[in-house]
């Protein structure tokens, strides 16, 4: 099949339509409308359901609606949009469905820009929504790896019956890339016997995430958390490079992640045996590859277009055993392969203090770089 | 032995499940609910129903009827609604909303759901207060009512004023049906039955959306008997709430119903 230039944000909508997306509900929100222009014409055209809704809660609460039904159903928006839509990420888990929703993440807090970010890990990886629940987060680093992710997605919502969030910041949202669509699957439009409307239900199917009886409650989170760990054992996701015999690891998702490769070639050039792990699956987070490097290499360096949301996973996983040592852009901004291998250049020579508050030291250099606008 | 005509005057209908419901004594939900029971019954839908449940005293509706439901988020039901029904457009669907839930945290659920002429049917209780969490102030509390959240009455300087949800609704091009009935004598519940009825037809038939209010009673949290109840819906939320129809499109105007 030949490659096709296709932008990241209408990539991923056509990729959803070959994955047999039945409905779509979303609301425009720069830097992901072109996802919902591509499918206000798309979805229509193929006699699948479409509704621009009249705000991010309302297209949630759609979706809350068209997964009741089990088929394959979507949203996508960017930031502030998602902050809106986790009352219904809390609700669709609470009531265990499948559902696909596209964060393409700008520059925050509030109403911030619309430059590229990756600060919604927090929100996403670790909730957001009341309650307790797990979302799937894939974090793809190129339009064919969302491509790709976009089609997995549906699959892994519908194996769980959770949410699963394809994370990416604006640029590659934005960014056009040769890529090669997947064929058209096969359009389910039976809802499975669990789902309402099912001709294959015995009886009433009542859908709701209400357990007025706290025990009840307490054991559906068991239930809830034992098929997490399912999800842990299965579905951890990354991608290692140069790692083989690597002293030092960079570890970064997304672009981040992309553009640290850059960094991380260079300095294989000069002979620095530097490696780096790419995360795919945020959530759940490739911790025991971490955790096995972390017994391998010398030190680790952290790289986000975040304040350092991944670096307190990774804090967490090393338990302080070795350097972990951060680099992170906030605000829309992104880092120049230069500026990681600066970074990296400070990890080798630097001092290894494992007990180090990296994201201080990263903070008071970033206060000489950019300054605080005071 | 001389043989006696049987004739059946009232049955359960064949939507409800057996449960005796939570609703307290007098209470009218346990009327609205039969009532719509009645009219699927009738036009022969039950088996293609999905009802979604709103936050509010109706929260276990689906304990009560026996066909596929969900539940809604405060206020959202639209929405969940309209995401079921693009999702299966074959089905029939209807809400079943509070006045808080409907009118304050769904006002824009409802008002989009309703523009957009979606072909959903909402059955709308109001009863000027919020039931569930114990009687406090809701966009439909009349001036000067007290309730638990405003125990010297509704002030409107302060509090505003009361939200006429059939009439507002009823300015919308995609409201294809919006009427108001009430539910505190016998005519009036077969009149609320007529309006039930037609509004399913409106979905049926694909005239676009339909919503009934009803005006109904809270004896536990207004703080009266259920006579008292009835009589003060009559003196004090006819005047404010007048029924009759607000919308009928023109293409309602001209649709037929089948008999029952």
């Amino acid at each position: 099949m030949a490659l096709e230039l296709i932008k990241g944000n209408i990539a991923i909508a056509e990729a959803a339509l070959r994955a047999g997306l039945v409905s779509y509900f979303g609301y425009p929100i720069t830097p992901q409308t072109e996802l919902l222009e591509h499918l206000s014409v798309r979805m229509p055209e193929l006699g699948r359901g479409f509704v621009q809704a009249e705000s991010e809660l309302g297209a949630i609460n759609m979706v809350y609606g068209a997964a009741c039904t089990g088929l394959r159903t979507m949203t996508s928006s960017s930031s502030p949009g998602i902050s809106l839509m986790q009352e219904g990420l809390s609700y669709i888990s609470g009531t265990e469905l499948p559902a696909v929703i596209v964060d393409v993440v700008r520059g925050g807090p509030g109403l911030g820009n619309i430059a590229p970010s990756q600060a919604d890990y927090t929100q996403l990886v670790h909730g957001g929504g009341h309650g307790e629940y797990h979302l799937i987060v894939l974090a793809p680093a190129s339009v064919q790896e969302a491509v790709d992710l976009t089609g997995l997605a549906f699959d892994l919502a519908e194996k769980y019956r959770m949410v699963v969030c394809l994370l990416l910041d604006g640029s590659l949202g934005q960014m056009m890339e040769p890529v090669e669509l997947p064929e058209f699957k096969p359009l389910r439009t039976t809802p499975p016997a669990y789902a309402v409307g099912s001709p294959d239900s015995k009886g009433q199917v009542v859908l709701t995430s209400i357990n007025i009886d706290p025990p009840t409650q307490e054991r559906f989170n068991v239930k809830m958390m034992t098929r997490w760990q399912e999800v842990e054992k299965n579905e951890v996701r990354y991608k290692g490079y140069y790692l083989e015999d690597a002293e030092y690891v960079v570890i970064g998702y997304g672009t981040a992640g992309r553009i640290a490769l850059s960094a991380v070639r260079e300095a294989r050039e000069q002979g620095l045996k530097i490696g780096l792990l790419r995360p795919i699956s945020l959530s759940p987070f490739p911790a025991k590859a971490v955790d096995e490097l972390a017994d391998k290499v010398k030190g680790f360096l952290v790289v986000e277009m975040s304040n350092g949301q991944m670096l307190e996973d990774i804090i967490s996983i090393t338990a302080r055993r070795i350097p972990v040592e951060f680099y992170g852009r906030m605000g829309g901004m992104v880092p120049y392969p230069d500026e990681i291998a600066n970074a990296i250049e400070r990890l080798v020579q630097g001092e290894h203090i494992v007990n180090t508050d990296a994201r201080g030291k990263w903070l008071a250099d970033m206060r000489e770089l950019v300054g605080t606008g005071e | 032995m001389t043989e006696t005509d049987v004739k059946i005057v009232a049955k359960r209908p064949l939507g409800f499940t057996d449960r005796t419901t939570h609703y307290c004594p007098g209470c009218t939900h346990g009327v609205a609910h039969r009532l719509i029971a009645e009219v699927l019954e009738e036009m022969g839908e039950l088996n293609n129903t999905i009802g979604v449940a709103p936050v509010g005293c109706a929260v276990f509706a689906y304990n009560y009827f026996n066909f596929d439901f969900v539940e809604a988020a405060h206020g959202r039901a639209p929405a969940m609604a309209t995401g079921i029904k693009r999702t299966l457009p074959t089905k029939t669907l209807f809400t079943y909303q509070g006045d808080g839930d409907l009118a304050s945290m769904g006002m824009g659920e409802i008002v989009a759901a309703a523009s957009r002429g979606e072909h959903i049917t909402v059955i709308f209780i109001n009863n000027t207060n919020y039931g569930m969490t114990g009687g406090q102030m809701a966009p439909t509390t009349l001036p000067g009512q007290k309730t638990s959240s405003c125990p010297h009455g509704r002030d409107v300087e302060t509090q505003g004023y009361p939200i006429r949800t059939a009439e507002l609704l009823a300015t919308l091009d995609g409201a294809a049906f919006v009427a108001r009935r009430s539910l505190h004598d016998a005519r009036s519940i077969r009149m609320a039955k007529r309006a039930i009825r037609t509004a399913f037809e409106v979905q049926k038939q694909g005239l676009g959306f339909s919503m009934v209010e009803l005006l109904s009673i809270c004896p536990t949290n207004w703080g009266m008997n259920a006579i008292d109840s009835r009589q003060w819906l009559v003196d004090r939320m006819l005047p404010y709430y007048p029924v009759g129809d607000y919308k009928i499109s023109t293409a309602v105007s001209e649709m037929k119903i089948g008999g029952n």
